[in-house]
């Protein structure tokens, strides 16, 4: 006679240090084992869709700044982008420059965020002050052009609010060359660190097909090994004049498409990234950063549809012009809503502790969830 | 490699009827309309054909034409009635490189699409979305429930007030006992 | 700060009033619940990290409501997540604070208009001490603004209750 068992309903959240914001899990248990994972949202439903329609094409920047609140510029730009297709602008060397630069900064700004708090809510927080700590060297270098810390409204509807600051190339080249040596101290710290790898080799491995069904997009899908990255494949603005390669997963310490994996492939998107700005820096054009700005938007009836490759994913703007100085509707396909989606099938049959370690690797920003 | 003209006439071709028609005068993106009844197997078909593979939904926004009449409320308000409510589904190919934008529409006042759920699984949540936002029904859907507004606010709404993308949405005045205008 | 100013040359012993004893100690180690809601919840990380250090002014995030002395609403306050935020606070023992961080938390910030689902300032809600006003207030501000909850705790008394 077999012992009759019940299973367990327990909540995760909203209130939940590592849920990376004000997520709510339902897990169904059965003594550690998770049978079930039910995502919850909304917490943190900002309307920003219907803000969209209520104000002017260019007053709705800075309300993407505050969809993914650890990547603003990345953003700004699939918005400008966006809009800037509904109008025919075509924008001038130098802001596409500054542009570039700009967004790969606030990748590795992002994917430090990510990183540390993957590790933190595991239980490695030495790392995350570490990271902190870099991450204040790109802010300031940010602040100092845009003056602000955080949510830049930067990139507008043709242009840019503000030229860089005389110091910016300057300083951006020092940054480069202190934080190379800084990734090789994250390795040795973080991801070759016996106890982190134990936590995260070879779970949560989400296969290559899951993945493309799920419409999962960012570094949750190249950890599954796929080569899909759309600054390569669906390039925009002059991300094709750079050379770079796309780290994928390989499945070194486990399984293809674990959690490990998915971390690897942010530290390794970091190192990316400054070969990125390190062909870039140095051959910004001259020229006027708000000379294609038009003076009143008013774009012609029709719709336009663009996307960019944000620090999490495919991020992608849908707006609808009915000919008005404010747009009919905006539609944000945001990375994280669509990856967080993966997150039930993930979990399955894992640990109630493993959940933390796939949530931290999916890495989501509920200001982008919810909107 | 195909376009969208090309991609239309292999549509039309195989669907007859519910495959309508082709928006070209658009600046960006052709629009390939169809009949909300019959999406979910123009889907498979995009999905399965060898010359079309798409295999990834990139996005799917619910929107409110508000193309109806219009009429004037007492208090200064407008609600609309007729028109029709429009889904936009943008497919993406990750082998074949191409891309389309699709449409349906449906009557305001019954809303009714079929889901593509079980064709591209991210649309599930995209669904629910445009369900709790614009108020669409999906049918066939496995699990239609509001997704970011809270569970009981047509408790506490008006039947005005249920679906806050719509163009005549009016705000309630309280939640749960707590004021929500300024 | 004058807890030390009446002490005997020799001896070990110092003079004071209970008043100030306790609000010494209060205001000198100020838990915050761990608990961050949006865009602000960054700065907020960012105050408690290695640059700006939050622990030297003995803040420390506490994960549990039953622990901890203040919550810094950091962030947009939903509807949905109104209701949650009450019932943290209820569960929070006496004395506590409340730090209304950024201008979402005092007012609804950006969103005060077309914002159909977002609370329009958590004091509609709980009962607030400190409002720190920025989109996101800077790391400094938010210093600021435990430096001015600190001087409200030290002019604290048992026997006329605060708010």
């Amino acid at each position: 006679m077999s012992l009759k068992t019940e299973t367990m309903v327990l909540n995760m959240g909203p209130q939940h240090p590592s849920t990376h914001g004000v997520l709510r899990l339902e897990l169904e248990i059965e003594g550690e084992l998770v049978l079930s994972v039910k995502p919850h949202l909304g917490y943190l439903h900002r309307c920003f869709e219907k803000h969209s329609e209520a104000m002017q094409y260019n007053q709705v920047v800075p309300y993407t700044d505050r969809l993914d609140y650890l990547a603003s510029i990345g953003n700004n730009l699939g918005y400008a982008i966006a809009a800037e297709k509904l109008l025919g602008i075509q924008v001038p060397e130098r802001v596409e420059y500054i542009r570039v630069i700009m967004a790969e900064l606030q990748r590795i700004a992002s994917h430090m965020v990510a990183l540390g708090s993957n590790g933190a809510d595991i239980g490695a927080l030495t790392p995350f002050l570490y990271l902190f700590r870099d991450r204040e060297h790109i802010l300031s270098i940010i602040e100092e052009t845009c003056g602000a810390r955080m949510l830049y409204n930067y990139i507008w509807i043709g242009g840019l609010s503000h030229d860089i600051h005389p110091d910016f190339v300057r300083k951006t080249k020092e940054f480069v060359n202190y934080f190379k040596p800084t990734i090789v101290e994250l390795d040795n710290l973080l991801s070759y660190n016996k106890i982190f790898i134990e936590r995260t080799a070879n779970i949560g491995v989400l296969p290559v097909d899951t993945a493309i069904n799920f419409g999962a997009s960012g570094p949750t899908l190249r950890g599954s090994g796929i080569k899909f990255d759309l600054r390569r494949d669906d390039p925009y603005s002059i991300y094709d004049r750079f050379d770079f390669d796309i780290p994928v997963g390989k499945g070194l310490q486990g399984t293809v498409g674990d959690c490990w994996d998915r971390y690897y492939v942010r530290v390794r998107e970091m190192e990316q990234s400054l070969r990125i700005i390190e062909q870039a820096i140095d051959h910004i054009p001259e020229g006027d950063v708000k000379a294609a700005i038009p003076k009143r938007i008013k774009p012609p009836k029709g719709t336009a549809y663009a996307r960019v490759e944000n620090p999490r994913g495919d991020l992608g703007y849908f707006i609808i012009s009915d000919g008005n100085t404010n747009p009919f509707r905006v539609k944000v396909r945001a990375p994280s809503f669509v990856n967080l989606e993966i997150l039930g099938e993930l979990c399955k049959g894992h640990l109630v502790a493993d959940i933390i370690a796939i949530l931290g690797s999916i890495d989501i920003v509920l200001g982008e969830v919810d909107r | 490699m195909m376009n969208a003209e090309e991609i239309y006439n292999l549509l039309k071709e195989k669907f007859g009827e519910a495959v309508i028609g082709l928006e070209k005068e658009n600046p960006t993106e052709p629009i390939i309309t169809a009949s909300p009844l019959q999406i979910h197997k123009i889907s498979e078909f995009l999905r399965d054909n060898d010359q079309l593979k798409f295999d990834s939904l990139m996005c799917l926004s619910g929107v409110d034409d508000a193309n109806g009449e219009k009429i004037k409320e007492e208090d200064g308000s407008e609600i609309i009635k007729g028109g029709t409510l429009s889904v936009y589904y943008h497919l993406h190919s990750v082998s074949l490189k191409h891309k389309i934008t699709l449409k349906v529409s449906a009557p305001r006042e019954e809303p009714k699409v079929e889901s593509v759920e079980n064709v591209w699984k991210c649309a599930d949540w995209h669904e629910r979305e445009a369900f709790d936002l614009v108020g669409i029904v999906f049918l066939n859907h496995p699990d239609l429930r509001r997704i970011l507004m809270p569970y009981d606010w047509d408790e506490f709404s008006e039947e005005i007030s249920r679906h806050p993308l719509r163009k005549d949405y009016k705000n309630p005045e309280f939640y749960q006992g707590m004021k929500i205008p300024y | 700060m004058g807890l030390l100013d009446k002490e005997f040359s020799e001896g070990n012993i110092v003079i004071t009033n209970v008043d100030d004893l306790l609000n010494w100690a209060r205001l000198s180690s100020i838990w915050q619940l761990g608990f961050g809601l949006a865009c602000c919840a960054i700065e907020m990380m960012a105050t408690s990290m290695s640059h700006y250090d939050f622990d030297r002014f003995g803040v420390i995030p506490r994960n549990t409501p039953r622990q901890a002395d203040a919550i810094i609403i950091s962030g947009t306050v939903t509807l949905k997540m109104a209701i949650r935020i009450k019932r943290l606070y209820e569960q929070m023992p006496d004395p506590k604070y409340i730090i209304s961080m950024g201008s979402c938390a005092n007012c609804g910030g950006p969103y005060w208009e077309h914002g159909y689902h977002v609370l329009k300032g958590i004091d509609r809600v709980i009962p607030v001490d400190v409002y720190v006003p920025g989109c996101p207030p800077r790391p400094e501000a938010l210093l600021e603004g435990l430096l001015k909850l600190q001087d409200k705790i030290r002019n604290e008394s048992l026997r006329k209750k605060s708010a």
